[in-house]
């Protein structure tokens, strides 16, 4: 008997060992991100050149097997997609595309999958990005996307793409996604038949908004509707743009503009006095329903990207120019702040034949006027057949042609993700406190944290 | 239970799969993500194909307890604090409130059982849209005085900034001694009336030196922080928690009914021939016989209130900092910030503190097994 | 004085008939809204009508729902009834082996197991994602079902051990007099005597797997996703229709709804016959 229990002790005891070795072992090893032997210093790394694509080689092979397309298009935007890969499925019938969507979490799932997935080592033969820093803070400087001039030279979208564009989404290194959309972000939205009844005009300026504000409340109507903290940040770039000019908003993020300068002093200055004229429960409301208070005559204008369009006539069936107006935000006609999803290839790709195949059609025109009138965006291409697309985009695009062109802060052409999410923070902080001289400080310390400023 | 040495080595054998599993699945990825935690894994290259990690030691913990810009990670803390408290306050007290009242016995009460239980079925994310809806100032909850021909209500719910009970972080090791005074106290006065003087004795004595150090010394306590720092109870939590309590509170009603129903019928009779009325019968005599199973739900709703990340994410978004839990800062710190060691570094933190909850439980256990 | 008794009787009948009434209002009033809003067209969907029912029923929404968490709900079932299945089978011998064959050592190792159900599912999201495709089970349902099973062995594990420790030691010890070893005490005598606890078990892991997402959209390819995630791709897009959310919900939501439904009363008597009390 005291044989027996002595034996199963010890079996309870190897058992118990082996509980507590297998997260030693484990701790000291990481699977596929590799922890034993560091591959040289961090400056080594981001100085590697990454992977040309091999245009040619690929070109010459016929696509078939699989391709596998990630992104967060679904519900509304899903149409579009489907439509593109129709497309490509009748042009390369021996390919079969997986449309692999992530919902939910304003794209933080999609990201949260993403990351997951290239760091198991199972990368998806291509993902939507949003084009510029957010792409290239993220996976390029991880060596992980394949630079794409090679292909630009050969289609020719050296000429196609604004330079504008290209130089906000390619770096010194080279050119790293293709732009399937363009969309607008300092947008103003407003009905003109409530402007009317309430005897006001889009204000050209942020001052013009400041003054006409107070006599909109009296009248009991919301000046401004926001929605959720990203939307706050949305109209924060609008403003920014405005007191700076374009020229100084580029500085900005190339670290030559100072955070706590009387430039962004004024910035902030005047957002705070702009949101004293937005509705209190700001921080519930989607922008669907910001936009539904403008429509429904609670509001009179709202900042938001031209997906309002799409919203308004899609959903809400309401008609450009007769039922809603735009105009672009007060102070920053001229200017065209951009942002684009876009496509890239993944180093290690599973499938590169089909994956070139992809990204020259998304880039063509064909693909391009076949996406973007269903997704409610235009195209990057100037050449692209405006025929197909509706009152509001035909005039986003002419703006697009003429316009200067500087970067999304929220949709990722300016700053990288780190920046993008402390941001996030310090915006919160403001819209508690209001407090100007707190929001400079936070904001030049996490831009030294992100490696835009020294 | 003494039994053959055969058997016994198949009981241990039958559980080693389990344990195998556990010790990996549970303590080889927590092994893994306090590793993590201590690296200096994130931004920058963070998704390269072999990151540089470099071991920084307690550097991330430091950090987040005392950098300037991770006022959000504290707040966080302070609202788990009064997410998990009020969620089982809450839950415990309407299940049981609804327990008693269907122990009455009314017409149809097995419906209304189901109607109780039913939020229980559905998903976090569907209750969050669903109440999120309900909690929009602008519509909602905040109409329904005006059906009572009062004017609307006006409380912000989510969006509200409004906090109450501020304090400041610096003070944190003064409060954090108050708190466990209280609580010394506590246990002190309960020992003293089980008779324990001895046990009585010493709990007082320690209480009474934390006592006079919150009064006298409280100046000569460290700060926690370098700059004041105000945090508090936002009311913004309030109207995520309340969706909370409605999904779980059917599920402590379940439990306590059982137990209500479990109390014999005998025991009822006699009370009642004692001249109790009912209200001292429930007082007296059916919830004390209940606090086992209240130890129970405790347990079951400590990690219920980990799960609210869904709920949370659903109804106040990823960005709003009044409702924000560290589960939430950690899935965007970890997903969208591509910071892997200070999400790892969350992620520790919130497990202690969830793992906190099993104290009672065990001291209960252990109570219960020197009876046996 | 009967007849004082009887009207102060009926007083408090109604007072309590009139607080059960309330409290079920408030209970249903989030359904009200999902079916209100479920049966709208999504043009009439808005805050500020949100109360107001809807002009004719769209039943179109369910119908679109439906479509669409078609392949999703094949899933879901598999995975929940598989991964319910084997969770509750597991956590039924370990509760039987902690409960009734105590060695030394048992109740720190059933302490550190208990551990588990504090650990917050993204955690472990990447490292869990590693070690799926390290064994080749990432994609599939498998997988997902075997995450699911380890992750709910100390939840089950803790209900079965409660309950079992009820069932009275003479039981047993007659039974291992009667020559019962290991394995025929747990099918003659432990296993018939369980049907409460699995109830328990059952209605608790169904709830939980069957509305889990995170894993679910992590750890599987398309082909193998469970249903909140087809309900996450209806919410989805730049504008959602809520009709079609809603109305999917609703779907999502019937299969464990009829559970409650149609084993509510076991599920209480099970808690009664001691599965969650010490």
């Amino acid at each position: 008997m005291q044989s027996r229990s002595a034996f199963a002790k010890t079996v309870a005891l190897i058992a118990l060992a082996t509980l507590l070795a297998v997260p030693l072992a484990f701790a000291s090893g990481q699977g596929e991100a590799g922890g034993s032997g560091q591959q040289g210093s961090m400056q080594s790394q981001s100085q590697q050149k990454a992977p040309a694509v091999k245009v040619d080689e690929l070109s010459g092979q016929s696509p078939s097997g699989k391709l596998e397309i990630f992104s967060w298009w679904s519900g509304n935007e899903g149409p579009a997609l489907e439509a593109l890969i129709n497309l490509y499925e009748k042009t390369y019938p021996q390919v079969q595309v997986i449309n692999a969507t992530v919902t939910g979490g304003s794209g933080v799932n999609a990201k949260a999958v993403l990351k997951t997935r290239m760091l198991g080592g199972n990368p998806p033969d291509s993902f939507q990005v949003h084009a510029g820093q957010e792409l290239i803070g993220t996976w390029v400087k991880a060596n992980r996307m394949q630079d794409l001039t090679p292909l630009y030279q050969k289609e020719g979208w050296m000429d196609v793409f604004p330079k504008d564009l290209l130089n906000l989404i390619g770096t010194d290194n080279g050119i790293w996604s293709v732009p399937v959309t363009i969309h607008r972000s300092n947008v103003m939205w407003y009905i003109p038949a409530n402007l009317k009844k309430w005897g006001v005009t889009p204000p050209k300026s942020w001052d013009e908004f400041l003054q006409m504000a107070p006599k909109l409340q009296q009248q009991g109507i919301t000046p401004l509707a926001l929605g959720t903290n990203w939307t706050a940040i949305h109209l924060w770039e609008s403003v920014a743009v405005e007191a700076l000019g374009p020229d100084k908003w580029d500085a900005l993020w190339n670290g030559n503009l100072s955070w706590t300068g009387s430039e962004m002093n004024q910035v902030w200055t005047t957002f705070g006095k702009i949101l004293q004229y937005t509705n209190d429960d700001a921080a519930s409301l989607s922008w669907q329903q910001a936009t539904d208070m403008v429509v429904q005559g609670q509001a009179a204008f709202n900042v938001m990207g031209d997906w309002a369009a799409g919203y308004m006539t899609t959903t809400l069936n309401l008609k450009p120019n007769t039922d809603f107006g735009w105009e672009a935000s007060p102070g920053t006609s001229g200017v065209f702040i951009m942002l684009s999803d876009s496509f890239g290839m993944p180093v290690g790709v599973p499938h590169p034949v089909n994956t070139l195949a992809w990204l020259k059609l998304i880039g063509s025109k064909n693909g391009s006027d076949t996406f973007n009138p269903l997704k409610g965006s235009i195209s990057p291409r100037l050449d692209s057949d405006l025929s197909k697309y509706n009152a509001y985009s035909q005039s986003a695009a002419k703006d697009w042609k003429n316009d200067r062109i500087v970067g999304s802060l929220q949709h990722g052409v300016v700053a990288n993700e780190g920046f993008m999410n402390d941001f996030a923070s310090v915006m919160e902080m403001f819209l508690k406190s209001r407090d100007v001289n707190q929001a400079m400080n936070a904001t030049q310390a996490i831009a030294i944290q992100n490696g835009i400023s020294q | 239970m003494i039994g053959k040495g055969k058997d016994r080595l198949f009981a241990i054998l039958v559980l080693l799969p389990s344990l195998i599993l556990v010790g990996i699945f549970v303590y080889g990825f927590i092994g893994n993500t306090m590793y993590v935690s201590m690296t200096d894994w994130g931004k920058g290259a963070a998704l390269a194909f072999h990151p540089e990690k470099n071991f920084i030691g307690l550097g991330h913990y430091g950090d987040l307890f005392t950098g300037f810009l991770n006022s959000r990670f504290r707040q966080d803390l302070v609202n788990a604090v009064f997410y998990s408290l009020f969620l089982i306050i809450g839950a415990l007290g309407v299940g049981l409130f609804i327990a008693v009242l269907l122990d009455r016995d009314p017409g149809g009460k097995g419906t209304y059982r189901t109607i109780f239980l039913y939020p229980m079925s559905l998903s976090f994310i569907v209750t969050g849209t669903i109440w999120r809806w309900l909690e929009a100032p602008g519509g909602g909850l905040n109409a329904i005085p005006t059906l009572l021909g009062l004017p609307r209500a006006q409380f912000q719910w989510l969006s509200s900034r409004k906090t109450v009970l501020q304090f400041n972080w610096q003070d944190l090791f003064v409060i954090l001694i108050a708190i466990a005074v209280v609580v010394l106290a506590f246990l002190a006065v309960s020992a003293w009336v089980k008779e324990k003087k001895k046990e009585a004795k010493w709990l007082g004595g320690i209480a009474v030196i934390g006592l006079i150090w919150v009064l006298f010394f409280r100046d000569a306590t460290p700060n926690a922080l370098a700059s004041p720092e105000t945090h508090g109870l936002n009311l913004a939590t309030l109207g995520v928690t309340i969706a909370a309590i409605w999904q779980y509170s059917g599920y402590t009603m379940a439990l306590y009914l059982a137990g209500l129903t479990g109390v014999s019928a005998d025991l009822h009779d006699s009370a009642r021939i004692d001249g109790a009325t009912e209200f001292q019968y429930y007082m007296r005599v059916a919830i004390p016989l209940l606090k086992t199973t209240t130890l129970s739900a405790i347990i079951i709703l400590a990690h219920i209130s980990l799960k609210m990340f869904a709920l949370i994410f659903a109804m106040a978004g990823p960005d709003n900092a009044q409702t924000g839990h560290p589960s939430v800062l950690m899935y965007l710190t970890t997903f969208r910030a591509n910071d892997f060691a200070k999400g790892a570094a969350i992620a520790v933190v919130l497990f202690l503190l969830a793992a906190l909850f099993i104290i009672p439980y065990l001291v209960g256990a252990h109570k219960e097994r020197s009876y046996r | 004085m009967s007849e004082m008794k009887t009207s102060a009787v009926n007083y408090k009948r109604i007072v309590l008939y009139v607080i059960i009434a309330v409290l079920v209002i408030l209970y249903l009033i989030p359904i009200y809204m999902t079916l209100i809003t479920a049966l709208k067209p999504p043009a009439e969907i808005n805050l500020a009508t949100a109360w107001k029912l809807p002009t004719h029923a769209y039943w179109k929404s369910f119908s679109d729902a439906f479509k669409k968490l078609g392949p999703n709900f094949m899933n879901s079932v598999i995975l929940t009834v598989t991964g319910t299945f084997l969770s509750a089978f597991l956590g039924s011998v370990n509760g039987y082996v902690f409960s009734k064959w105590q060695f030394k050592g048992s109740e720190l190792v059933f302490t550190l197991m208990l551990f588990g159900m504090f650990i917050p599912y993204q955690i472990i999201l990447i490292p869990l994602f590693q070690t799926l495709r390290y064994l080749h089970l990432y994609g599939g349902l498998p997988g997902l079902i075997l995450a699911h099973v380890v992750y709910g062995l100390p939840i089950t594990t803790l209900i079965f051990r409660n309950f079992y420790v009820q069932i009275s030691r003479s039981i047993t010890e007659s039974a291992q007099i009667d020559g019962a070893n290991f394995f025929s005490l747990y099918a003659r005598i432990i296993a018939p005597l369980s049907i409460p606890g699995f109830v328990v078990v059952a209605i608790w892991q169904f709830t939980q797997i069957w509305n889990e997402f995170l894993w679910g959209i992590t750890l599987t390819r398309q082909a193998a996703q469970p249903i909140t995630v087809g309900l996450a791709q209806l919410a989805g897009g730049q504008a959602v229709n809520w009709n079609m959310p809603m109305a999917g919900s609703i779907i999502a939501a019937l299969p464990v709804l009829l559970l409650y439904i149609f084993l509510g009363q076991y599920f209480i008597r099970g808690l009664l016959a001691g599965s969650v009390k010490e």
